[in-house]
């Protein structure tokens, strides 16, 4: 655009030295300073600030990161410029998701992972980020688009899982990554039937959480944190099935349906309650079919809780990555009586969740490790500060026990009850242990078979 | 189950349970919950077939069972309303239910998610969950598609939203 506007004064100034009568030139020197004008408004418009190489904390207007840096002069933060070594990813890019890449954007987060398979829609209009204008791209394309111009040393991966599945597929239909790419431009995305909670999709979300081509050196997964900013329960369980099985440590957060409430948890795999733990409340009331006619789908958002959430989800996380202040491993939000609970979950020893009991296992193997360290750490810190007792006696020698023991080695006691109690409710069923081969087992057992069986049944 | 239809009531006892505890990346496990699904889906088409209500068709649209497709259908004031049904087996089943899709109606009612996927939340998540691992795809049509049809239908048509494939083409050919 500006070449064209500097073309367009110097067409200008050739007419104007071609032309033998000089009482056009006054008009002409008008037309010029118009294109001057305009090519400053073209330039601040495309004004995108260069990459920045250190983080510097010169308290100067054009530092990006001169209040960030401030942190460290405060002495909130150790080492601030950290940050850029941090890969974030963040599922699902709605309400609270796309703040929250906007917070870590801001921050100067080293990368981001952006997850959705939706589109920009007016209904999104009374949430934060989204611009009406972006109203049919793909949430991570529009979130990119925008973040890129806040922060260009953030680097940003969006992955819309149908695009890169389509991708694939198309090249090797087609040939040529060009080619591909066009195609999925022009097409609409009528279909959403590849979203991580699919078999292709979840592998492509898996691999994508295992590429380490950011920071090769890392231990691990690719990620240092995956923050679940999802809206439903298949979602959230197929996060935490990844997150499980690569022992990847999670954050997820929540507002609830009426808009008024919302939460955010830590996931550390084996070690807190994972997802599948502590499922939600199952209310097995019988629902008759007029509740069904009278409730809508549609849920209530106000852009208010989904800004408080993602406020404290990226408040938690930048706590967690760059290790300041107490990290909470359960956040409630009740914006009715501004109530905010907190509190932490072991992790389910039934928990229906394979991975995550090999994690609990894990974490209870390596748990004399952990309290060394702890020790170690706490001593250190105990020896620069003044030792002194707290009671010079201790006539009842009372002591204190660690009481955050794994029930491993009581497991058994724990569950002795005193003679003339007993358990109201029966232990979760164990389905390993009873294969029970009802009586029609005995009938059909192939495969092809039963699958010849519906088709003709289907066939008449 | 209470404030179930007795008839619903019943079917569901004569659908047989499913025992084995396995989703579509558990390998040998998941063919074999795949046979207690298919010996399930059969039981059901037939019982369906022989109390005269067969309403549905489903069958695997890839070989590791994974998504599933065919038709299911209504009938309203002697009509017969048809639509395409499919739905993926999700990597965490049985743990979540499948997400039931109905694509010919989407964005026609409140009552579904974006890309047509009904609303299950109140009326069969809950039963699911309770009862995972034991129902199975034909407890989620029973239990989960048949009373949305139910309820959706009979509004649709009486609202002008879907038009009897009669209608359509005769308005069309005049």
């Amino acid at each position: 655009m500006e070449a064209e506007l500097k073309d367009m004064i110097d067409d200008l100034e050739s007419l104007k030295r071609s032309l033998p009568d000089s009482s056009l030139h006054a008009s002409i020197n008008k037309l010029e300073l118009r294109v001057e004008n305009l090519t400053k408004m073209a330039m601040s418009a495309t004004a995108r600030r260069s990459k920045v190489k250190d983080m510097s904390s010169e308290v100067v207007d054009s530092n990006p990161y001169s209040r960030l840096m401030a942190l460290q002069r405060m002495g909130i933060v150790e080492n601030y410029e950290r940050i850029r070594e941090f890969s974030v990813a963040i599922v699902g890019v709605g309400g609270v998701g796309s703040v929250a890449a906007e917070m870590l954007t801001r921050c100067g987060i080293g990368r981001l992972l952006l997850y959705d398979y939706d589109k920009v829609e007016l209904a999104n209009m009374n949430r934060l980020f989204f611009r009406p204008e972006q109203v049919g791209m793909t949430k991570t394309d529009a979130a990119v688009q925008t973040l890129a111009d806040i922060n260009p040393d953030v680097v940003l991966e969006e992955i819309n899982v149908w695009t890169i599945s389509f991708n694939i597929l198309r090249q090797k239909l087609l040939g040529g990554e060009r080619r591909a790419y066009k195609c999925t431009r022009r097409y609409r995305f009528s279909s959403f039937t590849l979203n991580i909670t699919t078999v292709q999709g979840f592998e492509t979300f898996m691999s994508s959480l295992r590429n380490k081509s950011f920071r090769p050196s890392k231990e691990g997964s690719g990620v240092d944190l995956v923050l679940s900013c999802v809206d439903n329960y298949e979602a959230r369980m197929a996060v935490n099935q990844a997150c499980n099985e690569l022992n990847q440590t999670w954050m997820e957060s929540g507002v609830s349906e009426d808009a008024v409430s919302g939460h955010i948890q830590l996931l550390i795999p084996g070690e807190t309650a994972c997802f599948a733990c502590a499922p939600p409340l199952v209310v097995a009331s019988g629902v008759d079919e007029r509740t069904l006619k009278r409730e809508g789908v549609c849920a209530a958002s106000l852009p208010t809780t989904m800004g408080v959430v993602a406020g404290l989800l990226v408040q938690n996380t930048l706590k967690y990555l760059l290790k300041f202040g107490q990290v909470s491993s359960y956040l409630g939000y009740n914006s009715l009586k501004d109530y905010f609970p907190t509190m932490a979950m072991k992790p389910n020893p039934q928990c229906s969740n394979a991975a995550c009991l090999e994690r609990q296992k894990e974490c209870i193997l390596a748990k004399p490790a952990r309290d060394a360290a702890a020790k170690a750490k706490m001593e250190a810190e105990a020896s620069s500060a003044t030792e002194c007792s707290l009671h010079a006696d201790n006539e009842w020698n009372i002591s204190v026990v660690d009481d955050s023991n794994p029930d491993s080695v009581e497991a058994t006691s724990a569950d002795a009850l005193p003679e003339g109690l007993t358990h109201e409710l029966p232990n979760a069923d164990d389905f390993k242990k009873s294969p029970a081969p009802g009586p029609t087992d005995t009938s059909i057992d192939d495969l092809d078979l039963l699958r010849k069986q519906l088709e003709a049944l289907n066939a008449d | 189950m209470e404030g179930w239809d007795p008839n619903t009531k019943s079917t569901l006892t004569q659908i047989p349970l499913l025992s084995t505890k396995a989703g579509p990346r558990d390998g040998a496990a998941w063919t074999q919950r795949l046979k207690e699904e298919y010996k399930a889906l059969i039981a059901y088409t037939q019982m369906n077939k022989s109390n005269d209500n067969d309403w549905f068709r489903i069958s695997a649209a890839n070989p590791e069972g994974t998504r599933w497709t065919g038709k299911c259908w209504y009938v309203h004031n002697l009509l017969k309303y048809e639509f395409d049904l499919q739905f993926d087996i999700p990597v965490t089943y049985p743990a979540t239910a499948p997400e039931l899709e109905l694509p010919q109606l989407d964005g026609k009612t409140q009552k579904m998610y974006r890309g047509g996927k009904i609303c299950l939340t109140v009326h069969f998540k809950p039963l699911w969950a309770k009862n995972c691992p034991r129902f199975g795809i034909a407890h989620a049509l029973c239990l989960g598609l048949a009373p949305w049809l139910a309820a959706e239908i009979p509004i649709l048509v009486d609202s002008g939203m879907i038009k009897h494939r009669d209608d359509v083409s005769g308005s069309s050919e005049s």
